[in-house]
C-alpha cells in the first residue's frame, strides 16, 4: 500500500499530549540539524522527549532517490516519553522521494509540510512515483502545507551573495522558522546558536537567519488552519539541574570513561571502524580525557586482543562493534575468560545475518553473547535500557569487570546508539571511588589463587617486581596457574569459572518492578524495548489495567529470584526484537509458561502494537 | 654484599622459570631459549619489566620457560596484544615470540601492521618452514615441493620471506640468524632489543621431527663459510674461506651476485659496502637465492622511525580534559 496512509487507525487509548515531527529528505539537506534544533526548543521547555533518526547505510546516495532518504525523528509532549514515537503527526518532506519514504509513517490527519518546487517531473519521476502525488488523490485525509521552499530561501538570503546552489542550503532554516511558528515559538534561540556556530558578523549566519525569518513570517502569514497550531504546555516537572540531550553513545563514552576514571585506571578503547558502533569510538578520541585513548586497531580480532593487552598491562581494556565484528572478536573473548583478566565489549546489535542491515536495530545477538564461544567460557552480559542508562550500566559495567576480574559484555543496538533523550548531567563527585588494588609483591604468589568471596584472582601487572608470572590459553593449575591436563583440575576450574559468574548476581538488587508485584501480566523485556514497552504499561495502567514491567539489565548471570517473580503473575511475556532468545532461555526452566512477543524488522515496537497485545492477554486471559 | 641482599649479577640460568622444558629434544627451539636467556643476562634486564608476549605453536611455548612476565596467547596475534601492552605501559620490554605460520599465515595481517605501526618491541619469528605442533603440514614459508600430511604431492605454492614482507610493510630493524649459532645471534638479539621501533630478527630453526636439516644447505658446517654472509654495516660484503668472495650489483643493476676475489683481487673496488640504512640493498639481500647465493645473517637493515608507543605517550600526556567539563560542553539548559 505505498503512497497511503489509510491504514493506520489510531488506538483508542487516549495518550498524554505529545506529537511527533518527522523530517526527511536528502542526506545534504540538513534535516538531521533541523530535527536536532527543534529537539532542543522542547527540551528548554521542560518537556520529555526522545529523537530517533533513521539514515540509509549508503553515505551518499543519489540525491533525489527513495534510498537517499535520511531523516530524523522527535517526539516531545507531557507525561513519559520513552519512545521516538510509533507514527508521525508531522512529517517535513523536502522531496518527492522522502514523502515516498515516509508517508506510511504520517498518521490519518497529520500535516504534510513539502517543498513544491521539487515536485517537478524530474523529482515525481526520481522518486519513483507514476504521477504527481499532491495532484492525485493519494494524500487525501492529510492537511498539507506545500510551500515554493526552495525559491522563497533563495529569495530570502539573495541579498548576502549566496549563489543559488549556497542558498538553497538555507531550506531547512527556511522550514525550521515555520515549524518554530506552528509551535508557537521565537526564532531567538536559534538565532543565538547560528551567531555562536558561525559567527556574528558572518555571512552564513546573516543567510541562515534570513531564511529562519522567512519561513517564520511565511507562517504567520498563510492561513493555516487553527487546528494544526498545538500549543505547548508543558505539564512535566523535570529535575532541577543542568540538563542536555544524550545520544547511547555518548552516554556509553561517558560511563566508561566515568567508570576508568573512578577506578583510576587508564583506559584505552580498542575499535575497528564498523556501523554503528564507531560513534563511541569517535566521542572519546575527541574528548581528549586525562588517561583516556582510543586505538585503532587493523581489525576486528587485534582490537579485542589489543584490549585485552591494556587490560593484561594494568589499563582497562574496552573493544566495542557490532555482530560481525563480534564474532571476529570471539576467540580473543574466550582467551580473557580463560585467563581472567577485566575486559568490557561494547555490542552495538544491528539487524543480521551476515552484514545484515547495518544501520537498523536489531537484540538478536543475545545467545551470542551469553553462549558464543567455545568451550564453557561464561561471562557477565548487561543491556541499557535507554541513552541514559548506557551511562550507569557501562560503570557498572567496569566496577563488575575489575572486582571479579571478568569479561563484561554490554548490548547496546542501533537504536541506542543514535536515539536522544534529556539527560540531566550528573555530579561525577558524587560518584563513589572504585579505585583498584593490584596485586603487590608478597611471598608464595600464586597467580590463580582466589579471593573467597569473589572468587576472583588477583590482578598483578607486569612491572611489579617478584611477582613475574605466566598466563596462558591453555588451561591451568586452579592455583598456581601452571600448565595443567589433569582431566580434575579442568573439571574444577570450569565449575569456578562458571560460579564466579552466577555469584555476581548479588551484584544486582531485586530485579526492578513497575507496577504491582503480582497480578494479571508481568511483561519482560530488556534493552531499547524499554521505551515502548513503558509507555504502552503506562497508558494501559490509566486505563485501569493492571499491568507490571520489568526490564532486565543483567542478562547472565540470569536471576534466580526472576523465576518467583515471575509466579505471581497469571500470564509473562517477554518482548525482544530477536526469535524469541531471552525467551528460549528462560523456558528452559525459570518461566516454562511464559509467551512471546518478537519482532525482527529493523525498527522499533510500536506502542500501540504492544497496547494490542497486552490487552489481548489480559482480556482473554491467556 | 649482605647475605640477604639479591645477587646483583643475574646469570643466564636466572631467567628460567621453574617449568619443564617441553620440545622435543634436538629441537632448535633450545638454542634459541639459551640465546635470548643470554642476551638479558649480558644486558641484565630487569626480570619484571620484561614481558614474552607469543601466539600459538612450538616456538609460542617460550615464555612458560622464562622466569619474566609472560602471555601465551591465541594463534597469530600476538603482535596485537603487545600493541595494548605496549600503549599501556611503554617502559615494558616487550618480546613476541612467533613462528612461520603463526607470523605468516593466520597472524600476517597482524605481523604487517605491528611493523607498520613500528611498535617498540621486539620480534622473534622462528622459522621452521613447517607447523610443528600440529604435526607437520607444509607452512607458507615452506618451499614450492614441500611433502607434508596436507601436501603429499608436495605443495605448490611459493614461499613468503618474512624479511622481504617485513621491508615492504615498512619494518624499521629486519635481523636474520640461525638457532645453533648462538655466537651471532646473541649480538643481533642485542641490538634488536634497543632498537627503538619494532625488531623483526628471523631466525632459521630447525625442527628435528617434521622438516629435519631443511637449512642445511648453508647451516651446516662445511658449507657454512662459503653460503652465509655475516652483515656489519659499514663493512665490505664479504664471506667465504679467507673472505675471498664478496657481493657486488649485478650488470642490469636487478640484484646481487657473487664476485670472486681470488680471481681479480682489484674487484674489491666492487663489492658493496653494507649501509643498512639502504632500503634498496636490504630488498635485494633478502631476495638472495638460496642456491646460488649465500644466506645474509645479521642486520639486514635499520633506521629510525617515530614508534607507536611514542606517539601514544605524547598524545596522551597532551589529554588534559576533566570529564565533567566535557560533559557540559555543548548546549545545556537549566530547570
Ligand atoms: S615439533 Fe619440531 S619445532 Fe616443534 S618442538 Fe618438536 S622439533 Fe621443535
Amino acid at each position: 500500500m505505498d503512497g497511503n496512509s489509510s491504514e493506520i487507525e489510531k488506538n483508542n487509548i487516549e495518550e498524554n499530549w505529545s506529537t511527533t515531527v518527522r523530517f526527511a529528505g536528502d542526506s545534504g539537506d540538513g534535516m538531521q540539524l533541523t530535527g536536532g534544533r527543534l529537539t532542543f526548543e522542547a527540551a528548554i521547555s521542560g518537556m520529555g522527549l526522545a529523537t530517533f533518526p533513521d539514515y540509509p547505510a549508503e553515505i551518499r546516495a543519489p540525491a533525489g532517490t527513495t534510498f537517499g532518504v535520511s531523516s530524523f525523528q522527535v517526539r516531545f509532549g507531557e507525561g513519559l516519553i520513552a519512545s521516538s514515537g510509533d507514527h508521525a503527526d508531522i512529517l517535513v518532506a523536502m522531496n518527492p522521494a522522502a514523502l515516498k519514504v515516509n508517508i506510511k509513517e504520517v498518521l490519518p490527519g497529520g500535516l504534510l509540510i513539502l517543498d513544491s518546487s521539487s515536485f517537478n517531473d524530474r523529482g515525481i519521476k526520481k522518486a519513483g512515483y507514476e504521477e504527481n502525488p499532491m495532484e492525485n488523490n493519494s494524500l487525501a485525509g492529510l492537511q498539507i502545507i506545500s510551500a515554493d521552499i526552495s525559491n522563497l530561501t533563495i529569495e530570502a538570503v539573495k541579498e548576502f551573495g549566496l549563489g543559488n546552489k549556497d542558498g538553497l542550503r538555507c531550506r531547512n532554516m527556511w522550514t525550521l522558522g515555520l515549524i518554530l511558528w506552528l509551535f508557537t515559538k521565537e526564532i531567538s534561540e536559534t538565532v543565538d546558536w547560528l551567531e555562536n556556530k558561525f559567527g556574528k558578523d558572518s555571512i552564513l549566519t546573516k543567510a541562515n537567519v534570513a531564511a529562519l525569518n522567512a519561513g517564520h513570517t511565511y507562517a504567520e502569514n498563510s492561513e493555516i488552519s487553527s487546528d494544526i497550531l498545538r500549543k505547548v504546555v508543558p505539564k512535566s516537572t523535570p529535575k532541577k539541574g543542568k540538563w542536555r540531550a544524550i545520544t547511547g553513545a555518548e552516554s556509553l563514552a561517558f560511563g566508561l570513561a566515568t567508570g576508568a576514571i573512578k577506578s583510576k585506571l587508564n583506559m584505552t578503547l580498542c575499535s575497528y571502524p564498523i556501523t554503528p558502533a564507531s560513534p563511541i569510538m569517535h566521542y572519546l578520541a575527541n574528548y581528549e580525557l586525562k588517561g583516556i585513548s582510543i586505538y585503532q586497531a587493523e581489525d576486528e580480532i587485534a582490537a579485542c586482543c589489543s584490549a585485552i593487552g591494556v587490560s593484561y598491562a594494568g589499563g582497562l581494556g574496552v573493544t566495542s562493534s557490532s555482530g560481525p565484528g563480534i564474532s571476529l572478536k570471539t576467540e580473543a573473548i574466550g582467551l580473557a575468560v580463560s585467563v581472567e583478566l577485566p575486559l568490557i565489549i561494547i555490542n552495538s546489535q544491528r539487524a543480521g545475518p551476515s552484514t545484515g542491515l547495518p544501520t537498523r536495530a536489531e537484540q538478536s545477538d543475545l545467545m551470542q553473547a551469553i553462549y558464543g564461544r567455545h568451550g564453557e567460557a561464561p561471562l557477565v552480559v548487561l543491556a541499557p535500557k535507554s541513552p541514559s542508562d548506557c551511562f550507569e550500566i557501562a560503570q557498572k559495567a567496569i566496577y563488575i569487570s575489575i572486582k571479579y576480574m571478568t569479561p563484561v559484555m554490554i548490548l547496546s543496538d542501533a537504536y541506542l546508539t543514535n536515539a536522544s533523550e534529556p539527560w540531566l548531567i550528573p555530579d561525577i563527585s558524587k560518584i563513589k571511588d572504585n579505585s583498584v588494588s593490584f596485586g603487590e609483591y608478597h611471598e608464595n604468589y600464586m597467580p590463580f589463587e582466589r579471593n573467597p568471596d569473589t572468587l576472583a584472582r588477583k590482578w598483578v601487572k607486569p612491572g611489579t617486581k617478584g611477582m613475574e608470572h605466566r598466563i596462558g590459553g591453555l588451561e591451568k593449575d586452579s592455583i598456581s596457574g601452571n600448565i595443567s591436563y589433569d582431566p580434575e583440575n579442568h573439571q574444577k576450574m570450569t565449575n569456578l569459572r562458571a560460579k564466579k559468574i552466577q555469584n555476581i548476581q548479588k551484584e544486582f538488587n531485586k530485579i526492578e518492578i513497575i507496577g504491582p508485584d503480582k497480578g494479571d501480566l508481568l511483561v519482560i523485556g530488556w534493552g531499547s524495548t524499554n521505551g515502548p514497552i513503558s509507555e504502552a504499561r503506562e497508558l494501559l495502567t490509566n486505563k485501569g489495567y493492571t499491568i507490571s514491567h520489568s526490564q532486565i539489565s543483567c542478562l547472565w548471570p540470569i536471576s534466580d529470584s526472576l523465576k518467583v517473580i515471575a509466579s505471581k503473575f497469571k500470564s509473562v511475556i517477554v518482548i525482544e526484537m530477536n526469535d524469541g532468545q531471552l525467551f528460549n532461555l528462560l523456558k528452559v526452566d525459570t518461566i516454562p509458561n511464559a509467551k512471546s512477543l518478537t519482532q525482527v524488522s529493523g525498527k522499533p515496537f510500536r506502542v500501540s502494537h504492544l497496547i494490542d497485545e497486552f490487552k489481548n492477554i489480559i482480556e482473554l486471559g491467556n | 654484599m649482605s647475605i640477604n641482599e639479591e645477587p646483583t649479577k643475574l646469570k643466564p640460568t636466572d631467567y628460567a622459570s621453574d617449568q619443564e622444558v617441553r620440545w622435543c629434544p634436538g629441537c632448535g627451539d633450545y638454542a634459541i631459549l639459551n640465546a635470548v636467556k643470554k642476551t638479558l643476562a649480558d644486558k641484565q634486564a630487569k626480570k619484571e619489566n620484561t614481558v614474552f608476549v607469543s601466539g600459538i605453536g612450538c616456538s609460542s611455548r617460550l615464555p612458560y620457560y622464562m622466569a619474566t612476565y609472560g602471555f601465551h596467547t591465541i594463534h597469530g596475534r600476538a603482535p596485537a596484544f603487545a600493541a595494548g601492552i605496549k600503549i599501556t605501559n611503554p617502559e615494558l620490554d616487550v618480546w613476541v615470540i612467533t613462528g612461520d605460520g603463526d607470523a605468516l599465515s593466520i597472524g600476517g595481517n597482524h605481523f604487517i601492521h605491528l611493523l607498520r605501526k613500528n611498535l617498540n618491541c621486539q620480534v622473534l619469528l622462528f622459522n621452521n618452514e613447517i607447523y610443528g605442533l600440529t604435526k607437520g603440514q607444509a607452512s607458507p614459508a615452506s618451499r614450492t615441493g614441500t611433502i607434508s600430511p596436507s601436501t603429499p604431492g608436495g605443495s605448490l605454492e611459493a614461499p613468503i620471506s618474512a624479511c622481504e614482507l617485513a621491508l615492504s610493510s615498512g619494518g624499521t630493524f629486519i635481523a636474520r640468524g640461525v638457532d645453533t649459532a648462538i655466537k651471532q645471534l646473541v649480538p643481533t638479539l642485542s641490538k634488536a632489543q634497543e632498537h627503538l621501533g619494532t625488531s623483526l630478527v628471523e631466525i632459521y630453526q630447525n625442527c628435528i621431527v617434521y622438516n629435519d636439516d631443511v637449512f642445511k644447505s648453508f647451516t651446516d658446517k662445511s658449507v657454512a663459510l662459503e653460503k652465509q654472509i655475516h652483515l656489519e654495516h659499514g663493512e665490505p660484503m664479504l664471506f667465504g674461506e679467507n673472505n675471498k668472495k664478496g657481493l657486488s650489483i649485478n650488470k642490469d643493476y636487478s640484484g646481487l651476485e657473487v664476485i670472486d676475489l681470488e680471481l681479480n683481487e682489484k674487484d674489491i673496488s666492487r663489492v658493496l659496502i653494507h649501509d643498512y640504512t639502504n632500503k634498496t640493498i636490504a630488498n635485494l639481500l633478502t631476495q638472495m637465492d638460496q642456491n646460488s647465493m649465500p644466506v645474509a645473517l645479521g642486520i639486514i637493515y635499520c633506521v629510525e622511525k617515530p614508534t607507536l608507543d611514542q606517539y601514544y605517550t605524547e598524545k596522551l600526556n597532551k589529554h588534559k580534559n576533566e570529564i565533567s567539563n566535557i560533559m557540559e560542553k555543548g548546549q545545556t539548559w537549566t530547570i
